[in-house]
This record gives structure tokens, sequence and C-alpha cells, in this order.
């Protein structure tokens, strides 16, 4: 599904698997719902009028000495820009660590039987095409919804997700933005609950 | 062949370092920090933290990690280190050494990636709030890497971005060892080794 930048107010489903690309001007709420609870929503952010000042996950840990993302967190960009806000979130902690899966480090982490699975890099590719997004403009992203815990002794592991149906993230963005999502397909792992399924989009603007 | 170059504290490099060479960095001072991206000579693949650490299961870098790039390859292997905690979760200050650096290769503020913070460590509380920790890298502490594949790589000596500490410069040194053996791996470790090894190295 593709919204363009003159769409005013948003509701939309976006179906597991499946991606999106959305413009959200300054001062607009975007709402992800995750509407079956453990979903991943694998989330990118960029500068509408500059690509190249993007979402910057270990910029936007270290200015806020947080691993984890929730309400009040600020998403910055490389240049330590603020893009968004969350503004409010029902689920209680987002992951920026763990990044997306590609087909290529499916295989590295569950056999080489996996390479032709649908995978979040390549639904990035396909809907940040038109918007000049390729694989360089690809770097490392929110995953709304996912359960990530990084241990004081370094560890790091995936569990089953915090999340719940009809949880959400509601953002609102600081600048005029491109919001990259890939509803992740990953059924290798529990982070979707071993089964994908669909989110909703809410925007008010 | 070896080759060494001294970097300064807050200074930047790169060099090309040829699959099967070893690059060891040794900290010339206390609390020494070197950011390091990497990236494949085909100048499009690099590093990926987060594939890197997941795929390990790890929040840290240490010794007898693979570092793997966007593409699921294999880009260099942690030999050996004098630390078992390198920083790979906050990043290089946008200071902007290393993107001068990447901008001599041709590359951009897309390429800006994330980095290993080598020599720092940033603890992480129970409830995953991030602290640095003063004091963890004295000189002579020294780290090993192997790369698997012909790669660029950069790296700043710029203090940690979450040091109020001097920094201290880093010496590197490139060197063709006559034979490296893996040290031991996890099992996606040595997915993306072999893979790398028949399709690139
Ligand atoms: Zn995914």
């Amino acid at each position: 599904m593709t919204v363009t930048a003159t769409t005013v107010g948003l509701d939309t489903v976006v179906d597991a698997g499946d991606g999106a690309l959305v413009t959200v001007p300054a001062g607009g709420r975007l709402r992800i719902v995750d509407l079956y609870g453990n979903q991943a929503v694998d989330t990118l952010f960029y500068d509408a009028h500059d690509i190249d000042n993007r979402y910057s996950a270990f910029d936007t840990i270290r200015e806020q000495r947080a691993v984890f993302l929730t309400t009040g967190s600020r998403l910055l960009s490389t240049r330590l820009d603020e893009l968004a806000v969350i503004t409010d979130d029902t689920c209680g902690r987002h992951d920026t660590v763990g990044g997306a899966c590609s087909q290529e480090s499916n295989v590295i982490r569950y056999g080489e039987s996996t390479r032709h699975q649908h995978a979040c890099r390549q639904t990035f590719l396909r809907y940040g095409a038109q918007a000049g997004i390729g694989q360089r403009q690809l770097t490392h992203n929110i995953n709304f919804f996912m359960n990530v815990p990084v241990t004081p002794d370094g560890g790091l592991t995936f569990e089953d997700g915090l999340s719940a149906p009809g949880k959400y993230v509601e953002l609102t963005a600081s600048r005029d933005l491109l919001v990259l999502i890939s509803n992740c397909p990953q059924i290798n792992n529990p982070c979707n609950g071993w089964n994908p399924t669909p989110i909703q989009l809410l925007g008010w603007w | 062949m070896s080759h060494t170059h001294e970097l300064p504290a807050a200074a930047a490099w790169s060099a090309p370092v040829r699959a099967g060479r070893t690059v060891r960095l040794t900290a010339l001072g206390d609390n020494a920090n070197a950011s390091v991206l990497i990236v494949g000579a085909d100048r499009l693949d690099r590093l990926n933290i987060p594939d890197t650490l997941k795929s390990q299961m790890s929040a840290r870098i240490k010794p007898g990690m693979v570092l793997m790039s966007d593409r699921g390859q294999a880009l260099a292997t942690v030999l050996d280190s004098t630390l078992d905690w390198h920083d790979c979760l906050t990043g290089a200050l946008p200071g902007r050494l290393l993107l001068l650096e990447l901008t001599k290769h041709g590359f951009g503020e897309a390429d800006l990636h994330g980095c290993i913070n080598f020599f720092s460590k940033v603890a992480v509380s129970d409830s995953a709030s991030l602290e640095f920790v003063p004091g963890h890298a004295t000189a002579g502490d020294s780290v090993t890497l192997r790369a698997d594949q012909d790669l660029l790589i950069f790296i700043s000596t710029t203090p940690h971005a979450l040091s109020d500490l001097p920094g201290a410069g880093v010496a590197v040194q490139i060197e063709t060892p006559e034979h490296t053996e893996d040290p031991e791996l996890r099992e996606e470790a040595q997915r993306a080794l072999r893979l790398t090894r028949e399709l690139i190295a």
C-alpha cells in the first residue's frame, strides 16, 4: 500500500509481510496498532526533504542513554536532528538494536532453506524505491512491539513480545517525514509469535 | 609484509585490507577509543551491527565473533583481544572525522552506519539504561581482526561520545600472517565464514 503526500489523515491496514511508505507532515501524528499482538513492525524514518538525514538507531540510543524506546523517546537522525517523538505507547518498550530481517541474515541464522523466504529488507527496497531509498539508504531500524532484551552481561536475546492485541504506539513528527514500514514476515523466531499478522496505521494531520 | 600506522587521539585514517591479512589495534594510552566502520571491497556491502549481534546473541563485540555484512557475508573475524567487551551500541559522535574519511573514498552520509567502538565499554543496567565505564582500556590493550574478504576499513580515534576523559592514540598494524586459525565460533558465524569463502574470499 502506498500513501502519497496529498493524503489527509490515514486509516489503513497493512497485511502481514506487506509494507508501506507514508508521508507524515511536521506535527502529524502516526499511530501504529498491533491488531493481533506480537507483531514486529520494522520502521525507518527519513527527512522528507533530504533522505540522507535519516533515523540513526545508535545516535538515538546514545543520546538518551537507553537501549529501548518508549513514550518520550526522541528519534534522532545521523545529524542529531529530532525526526519524531514517541508521544503515546501502550506497549511499553520497543527495540532498535535488532535490525531488520533479510534473506541473507535468515540464511546465517536459520540455514540455507530460508534463503528465498520473504524478508523485511526486500519490503524496504520495494516501497523505498519510489522515494529514492535504496540499499545504501537502508539503516538500522526500529522494531515496534519487538522484545529484544539486552542483559547487563552484554547478552542479546529475542523473546516473546510484550505486546497484545490492540496495543499501539503513536509518534508525532518533528519535521516532514517519510516513514518506511515493513510489517515483518519473519516466521523463524518468536518476534511475531511465529505467526505474522496485520497492523493498522492511523494518522491525524 | 607488515605496515604500522599510529593514529594520535582525535584523528581518522582509512586503509584497504586484503583478505587473509590481520589488523591489530593497540591502545597507545589509557582510555583509547577506536570507532571503526568496515566496508566490503565492492564498496556497497558493509558492516551490519544488528545482524552481527543477533546472529551471535551478543550485545557487545568480543573475541570469537565474526563481523557480518548487510548481505550476510563475513567481513572480519575477531581473533583475539585483551578485552572481552567492545561497545557497538552507541555509534560514533556525529563528528565528522569518519565522514571526512569516507568522503575521500567517494562515500557520503548514507554510508555512516553503526560502528564498533573498540576499547570502550558502555554498561547496560537491568533497566537497559546505559553508562560509560571509564578506565576500561589501558595502554597496551589490543584487538586483532582477520579480514575474511577484501575490505576498506575506517578508523577514528575521537574519544567515545559518552566519555569526558581525554582520549588516546591507537596503533594499527596490518600484517600477512603465515596462517590463522578460526577461534571457537558459533554455528551462525561458521556459516557466514563458509559462505564467504565459497563465494568471494
Ligand atoms: Zn523482518
